[in-house]
């Protein structure tokens, strides 16, 4: 592809343009699946509970009593202000929830990518280039392990391990109850807090905490890369470059370094973007095997008192991460990939 | 159909071992699904035994509860056994109905071209942007309220995740057979466009659904797990599923109790490992591209293998 630099921009803007309809595409979805069926949310959370006058009251007070295009207009119009709503059972903005949890899923999907990365990376190579060897067959297996195992499956199996063979190593929540009650506050998020208020023993509980959730998701997550990596160092390998490397007497373990890998890492990059999806799909499940208090628990929390505005609102968003974190990747990539760039 | 038989009886080497395994795995649970009242010791809700004895709650595997009993009283190995058809009904109704609506869907808007073709096109991938459990989630959430909790419902929520990709497929091959010559000649013979899209297209582009739907069937077996464990799939008196009692084997978990995990974990896994292996024997028994190169000798091993890495990478 021999385009200038001009193309490059234009490329990048018109990725970026397109987020808008795209989100407007899944807005509108989200928003008539969840309100356009028959029953409203108001009922669905209290009904049984509250009187129908108590119910009408609440319905005023949320504005759900208007026609449901206004509403719609003006869930449009919240969203573009970064605003998701106030939930309808206990009456917390969204974005609270957001603030107050998204740490927890934050360093849990961090931790779990770092992990997936060092572990599948690597591996992926190994698999690659010694293809249809015995540690071959042995990492593709357990790459296909990884695809069919569910992830809660995994992450019980490890805890019942953990709990033979560890015994106090814990296994459940972000921190042990004295640890939340002693760190302050600050950034919202549990490790930065402990990090600040430089307690080691706190600082060393957050961190155990985060091992055995961040491990399950990460054993997840390195399936997907040692698949991707492997095929693409394969793929790399085949190139004419490497032959002409090859060629020119360089010895085969720069060969595979410096040509195939570095080749094969940029298509990776691409797909490992695509994996947030994954992710946080991921992210929920592990949440709710290891009780860990992020967003995927507070979804679930919602979704069983059934309510409707807290679960648009957390899917809203969910939603934007996905196709903010989508477009970011195809510009990074638009950058660093050296065939658009010349 | 015939020929679809013997395309697989054709098979060689190692496409043909993986077939057979996926299949006899997957015929098992077919036939766990089918028996599973004369297989199963219990009822999947059966608390008590005949003679009204409560069953002991988590008792351990061994005489009478082969795998023991969980916190609900239940016999662990029959919830294991009606689980499969539980499985089954769910991933059966969601895959026909998936291709049902994306197939024509695809069909129609490739054909047609122009802004409808567009607008579907936009729709879909917005959709598939949407990781495909939060939209299972949404549509559970919804269908729970409407149809209750049962089979229906849970298939219904897999469906919408289905249909974006036989869209996908369909749709990009018939835009590709629309220019072909025998489709022009169609034209040229006068033939109605329902003719041509019923006559001439369906049979050309349908040859990846097959494919599709199995490696669709292995995802629904862990999409419908997944809702279960989330609390939005079918509830436990209306059947059993495998997700919804490893939920409940959580807190067990947790003090060290490892049968009621064990079992419909292991089932899933075996379920959709068979499944994945019927689906990637029939990519390479029935997709030209693959079926071509095992021709050439040389070539064989290298093309199968990278499009097969690639055919199971999730998205």
């Amino acid at each position: 592809m021999s385009s200038g630099s001009g193309s490059l921009s234009r490329y990048i803007a018109i990725r970026i343009l397109l987020v808008v309809p795209m989100m407007w595409v899944l807005l509108t979805l989200v928003f008539f699946l969840l309100r356009v069926a028959p029953g409203d949310p108001v009922s669905a959370a209290f009904g049984g509970k509250l009187s129908e006058e108590a119910l009408d009251v609440r319905r005023h007070n949320l504005g759900i009593d208007r026609p449901l295009i206004v509403q719609y207009l003006e869930y449009l119009g919240q969203v573009a202000r970064f605003d998701f709503g106030k939930t309808i059972s206990d009456n917390r903005p969204v974005l609270d929830l957001v603030r107050d949890n998204g740490g927890a899923t934050l360093t849990l999907t961090i931790g779990a990518f770092v992990f997936a990365v060092i572990v599948g990376i690597p591996l992926g190579r190994l698999a690659g280039r010694y293809r249809d060897s015995w540690g071959d067959i042995f990492i593709r297996l357990f790459g296909v392990l990884t695809y069919a195992a569910p992830i809660f499956w995994v992450g019980i199996m490890l805890v019942l391990l953990v709990v033979k063979l560890f015994p106090g190593w814990p296994t459940s929540g972000i921190a042990s109850p004295i640890t939340v009650f002693t760190v302050q506050p600050k950034t919202h998020v549990l490790l930065l807090d402990a990090i600040f208020s430089g307690d080691g023993t706190a600082i060393s509980d957050v961190l155990k905490h985060h091992v055995l959730p961040c491990f399950t998701l990460g054993l997840l997550l390195s399936g997907v890369i040692i698949r991707l990596v492997r095929v693409n160092v394969i793929q790399a390998m085949k190139g004419d470059y490497v032959e002409a490397a090859r060629a020119r007497g360089i010895a085969e373990r720069h060969v595979v370094r410096r040509h195939a890998f570095r080749n094969a890492l940029v298509a990776v990059v691409t797909v490992i973007g695509l994996q947030v999806a994954a992710t946080l799909a991921g992210a929920i499940l592990t949440e709710r095997t290891f009780n860990w208090p992020g967003l995927g628990t507070q979804l679930v929390k919602y979704i069983l008192a059934r309510d409707y505005i807290a679960v648009q609102g957390l899917v809203t968003f969910f939603a934007l991460i996905v196709v903010l974190t989508s477009v970011f990747i195809d510009v990074i990539n638009g950058l660093i990939d050296p065939r658009v760039r010349y | 159909m015939r020929n679809l038989l013997r395309q697989i009886w054709n098979t060689k080497g190692l496409a043909r071992w993986i077939l057979l395994t996926g299949t006899i795995i997957t015929v098992v649970f077919v036939v766990f699904a089918l028996f599973a009242p004369w297989i199963a010791p219990f009822d999947f809700n059966q608390t008590r035994d005949a003679s009204g004895v409560k069953f002991e709650k988590l008792g351990s595997p061994g005489a009478g509860h082969l795998l023991g009993t969980n916190d609900q009283f239940f016999d662990i190995f029959s919830r294991v056994i009606w689980g499969a058809r539980t499985a089954l009904e769910v991933v059966l109704l969601s895959v026909i109905l998936s291709v049902a609506i994306g197939v024509p869907l695809g069909l129609v808007s490739g054909f047609l071209g122009g802004w409808v073709d567009r607008v579907l096109v936009f729709v879909m991938d917005a959709i598939y942007t949407v990781p495909y459990l939060l939209l299972a989630i949404i549509f559970a959430f919804m269908l729970n309220d409407k149809l209750g909790s049962g089979i229906v419902a849970a298939a219904l929520s897999l469906v919408a995740i289905y249909i974006p990709q036989y869209f996908r497929v369909v749709r990009n091959t018939t835009v590709s057979a629309r220019e072909a010559t025998y489709v022009e000649a169609a034209r040229a013979i006068g033939a109605k466009p329902t003719t041509i899209m019923r006559k001439y297209l369906f049979g050309n582009v349908v040859q990846s659904v097959p494919v599709i739907g199995t490696l669709n069937a292995a995802d629904a077996v862990g999409t419908l797990a997944a809702l279960g464990f989330l609390g939005l799939g079918i509830q436990p008196n209306e059947a059993s599923e495998w997700g919804y009692d490893l939920s409940r084997a959580l807190d067990d978990a947790q003090a060290g109790v490892w049968w009621p995990a064990l079992w419909p974990g292991l089932a899933i896994i075996l379920l959709i490992t068979a499944l994945t292996l019927v689906g990637e024997g029939l990519n390479e028994t029935l997709n030209p591209a693959l079926r071509r190169r095992r021709l050439r000798k040389v070539q064989f091993t290298d093309r199968v293998r990278t499009s097969d890495t690639e055919e199971v990478a999730p998205r």
